[in-house]
């Protein structure tokens, strides 16, 4: 089976490099399945194809979480595609570190990446001893609250400009039969909202002090305790949103069934989709409306693992340079509703939401990702740690806030 | 004399011994092999890939301080016990039902082996929408005029996991219950018939005669039943996905979770250890009193 496999294999790379010396497959894996994602996919393959090589489309239904173990066990299986998708950070540290992907140095010095990525921290994330791994490509910020304002219309009150507003305004939304805060059940999106409060309540240096230090003891401390107060209110809040996935959650806030939902810039996708503007049919806030705002840096990231073959590995190079270019980086950010990477590219066609967190990028006002800061096996224990938390009231604040600091004291 | 026997022994059944060699192997290499190397590596510190950096106890130190581990094995344990106790009963019963040289009986054993031709994944989401409030029976209900009537066993945690039990029921009980038939197919029909000429009452005969004689059925079903318990995993992601919180977690999936969404192979190495610990304590009694005492050599 494997001497067979292996003929195979030498065959079509001798046909591969016999019939056409230039034109390159490269497979690349990815999880950007919806509507708004594969059309931005399909500019980076329309990029890549134009320099003569030839894009081969690799995406996996579901999401992050179901796509990754595929790719990891291609990888580490001795079946790696050309490039993959990642998020920023920490999810492919291991397979760098047992030699398994390529660095990208040469490409990065020619083009001086170190210049153009802004923020900066992102090309850290990309770093392993020295060398860089991977191509960041967008940029994703937690840090917004979306909030329908016809269900504040509805309800009598005026559409909050901070958490501690809309907290205030919960109860008049209520009566008026409207579902305060909208969240999805899937884990991820609980321990999203917690960590955007701790980001927005806590500010950035109790958030780096927790995730970037580890610090158990300013986990367990007065200051994280105020967070938990906002999340026993949120989970108030949120009683009886029974949905499970963040665009059922976004729609319940774009219908005006529910006042609001604490998500990521993509639900602003959804917003576009069913003709909403922004400001008029609904409000967005970053950072939860802090004074002060900040934003994290997460999103995705292209790996590429080694290849035997001389061709690809040069096509890697060529495609790396591709994702990095000014003019895919555009388009395919404005498909995505994501931000560019590079500092240099011009947004004006952007709406009003996207360019007040591109203010807070060029403010520099930024703070790595809990993917780029802690391991998945943190983020897993958080996740099931927060979902607990929101779905049984008798766990009381203080309770939660004690398995919390266990967690983040037993992190790496 | 001894000497002679010895080779005998060996070569006696030859063609036999040799084409069970693949078989040996696999077993040895694949499932005890494998076995090992998993119990192994979980008393080592491996994130994504497998290394051997020994930590001791610690992994299995914090699996026992897990609520969701804990969770899991409590939910198991409820499954567990009370899908035994209602696929044999609902089971038997429909197999006795049946036995009654009952009209179109071809047709009721086909709608009731019906669900098991569908995977976990499909039964699971049919139970889905049939148990959400919005769609499903609370809906009719409360159509019919009740409106205050409740039942949504899958948004409420101290019930969720009773939600997944019918579910599983309602796929696996057909399969029992064919197995219960051909189990009463299989006993004469001169044992009835002496049992009525001695007047013993029918529900007396089931008890005290039919069942005592389908131990092998009985066996054979336990097993299926038991293997199905242990490795419960699709049904609760197609269902629930282990919610609402982690209400509905059961330990295959926090085996599969750790191994690969957490990036942590220690921590699911030593869960699947202890899964099949628990396995062991109870089949390895249950083979001893089975195939133990004076029957060694057979």
């Amino acid at each position: 089976m494997n001497m067979r496999l292996l003929t195979v294999a030498m065959l079509a790379s001798v046909a591969l490099s016999a019939v056409s010396a230039q034109a390159t497959d490269l497979e690349v894996t990815h999880w950007w399945t919806s509507g708004g994602e594969a059309a931005a996919v399909k500019e980076f393959a329309k990029a890549f194809d134009a320099t003569g090589n030839h894009w081969v489309d690799g995406a996996i239904a579901g999401s992050g979480d179901t796509a990754r173990p595929i790719m990891i066990s291609r990888i580490t299986g001795g079946k790696p595609m050309a490039a993959t998708q990642f998020n920023h950070g920490r999810q492919a540290e291991e397979l760098v570190q047992a030699g398994l992907m390529r660095d990208l140095d040469d490409v990065a010095t020619k083009e001086n990446w170190k210049a153009v990525i802004n923020p900066p921290s992102l090309l850290e994330g990309c770093t392993v001893d020295g060398k860089i791994y991977c191509v960041p490509v967008n940029i994703h910020a937690w840090q917004w609250l979306w909030l329908s304002n016809a269900a504040f219309e509805k309800a009598g009150v005026a559409v909050p400009k901070n958490w501690d507003e809309f907290v205030a305004a919960g109860p008049a939304l209520q009566k008026a039969g409207i579902l305060p805060l909208a969240l999805g059940q899937q884990s991820w999106q609980v321990t999203g909202l917690f960590n955007n409060l701790l980001l927005a309540q806590g500010g950035k240096d109790l958030y780096l002090k927790v995730y970037q230090d580890k610090d158990a003891k300013a986990a367990a401390g007065p200051e994280m305790a105020k967070i938990f107060k906002a999340a026993d209110d949120a989970r108030k809040l949120a009683k009886g949103s029974n949905v499970q996935d963040w665009n059922q959650a976004t729609n319940l806030v774009i219908t005006g069934k529910a006042g609001a939902q604490s998500m990521g810039d993509w639900a602003q996708g959804e917003f576009q989709v069913a003709n909403q503007v922004a400001g008029k049919d609904y409000t967005c806030l970053v950072d939860l409306g802090a004074a002060d705002p900040y934003i994290s840096t997460g999103g995705d990231s292209i790996y590429f693992p080694k290849l035997a073959d001389a061709d690809q590995s040069k096509a890697q190079e060529v495609l790396a340079s591709v994702m990095m270019s000014p003019s895919a980086q555009l388009a395919f950010n404005l498909k995505k509703g994501s931000m560019p990477v590079r500092g240099d590219v011009d947004l004006t066609s952007a709406n009003d939401c996207m360019k007040k967190g591109l203010a807070v990028l060029k403010k520099g006002n930024v703070v790595k990702s809990t993917d780029e800061l802690i391991t998945p096996d943190t983020t897993t224990q958080l996740n099931n740690l927060m979902t607990q938390f929101f779905n049984d009231a008798s766990i009381t604040p203080e309770a939660a806030q004690k398995s919390y600091a266990e967690i983040i004291g037993s992190a790496d | 004399m001894p000497q002679n026997a010895r080779p005998r022994q060996l070569f006696r059944n030859l063609n036999a011994k040799i084409a069970s060699i693949p078989m040996i192997l696999t077993a040895l290499c694949v499932f005890v092999g494998g076995t090992i190397w998993t119990v192994v590596y979980s008393f080592t510190n491996s994130k994504l890939l497998p290394r051997l950096n020994f930590v001791g106890l610690d992994q299995y130190h914090r699996l026992w301080t897990t609520q969701r581990w804990l969770i899991s094995i409590e939910n198991l344990a409820i499954y567990g016990i009370l899908s035994l106790i209602f696929s044999l009963l609902i089971g038997f019963m429909l197999a006795a039902l049946m036995d009654q040289k009952i009209r179109f009986e071809n047709t009721f054993r086909t709608i009731f082996l019906y669900p098991f031709a569908m995977s976990f994944i499909v039964t699971g989401l049919v139970w889905q929408w049939i148990l959400n409030p919005e769609f499903g029976i609370q809906h009719i209900v409360r159509g019919f005029g009740f409106s205050t009537f409740t039942f949504d066993p899958l948004y409420n945690q101290s019930i969720v996991i009773y939600g997944v039990l019918i579910a599983g029921l309602w796929q696996g009980t057909g399969l029992i219950m064919c197995l219960m038939l051909a189990g009463l197919r299989g006993i004469d029909e001169d044992i009835w018939k002496a049992a009525r000429v001695d007047g013993i009452p029918t529900w007396k005969t089931y008890l005290l005669i039919i069942i005592p004689m389908m131990r092998p059925v009985f066996i054979t079903t336990l097993v299926i039943i038991t293997s199905g318990i242990v490795k419960l995993y699709d049904l609760v992601v197609a269902q629930t996905g282990g919610g609402p919180g982690i209400s509905s977690e059961v330990p295959a999936k926090y085996v599969y979770d750790l191994m690969f969404l957490a990036q942590n192979l220690g921590q699911g190495f030593a869960a699947s250890t202890m899964m099949l610990l628990s396995v062991l304590i109870v089949v390895i009694p249950w083979a001893y009193l089975e195939f133990g005492g004076g029957r060694k050599n057979a």
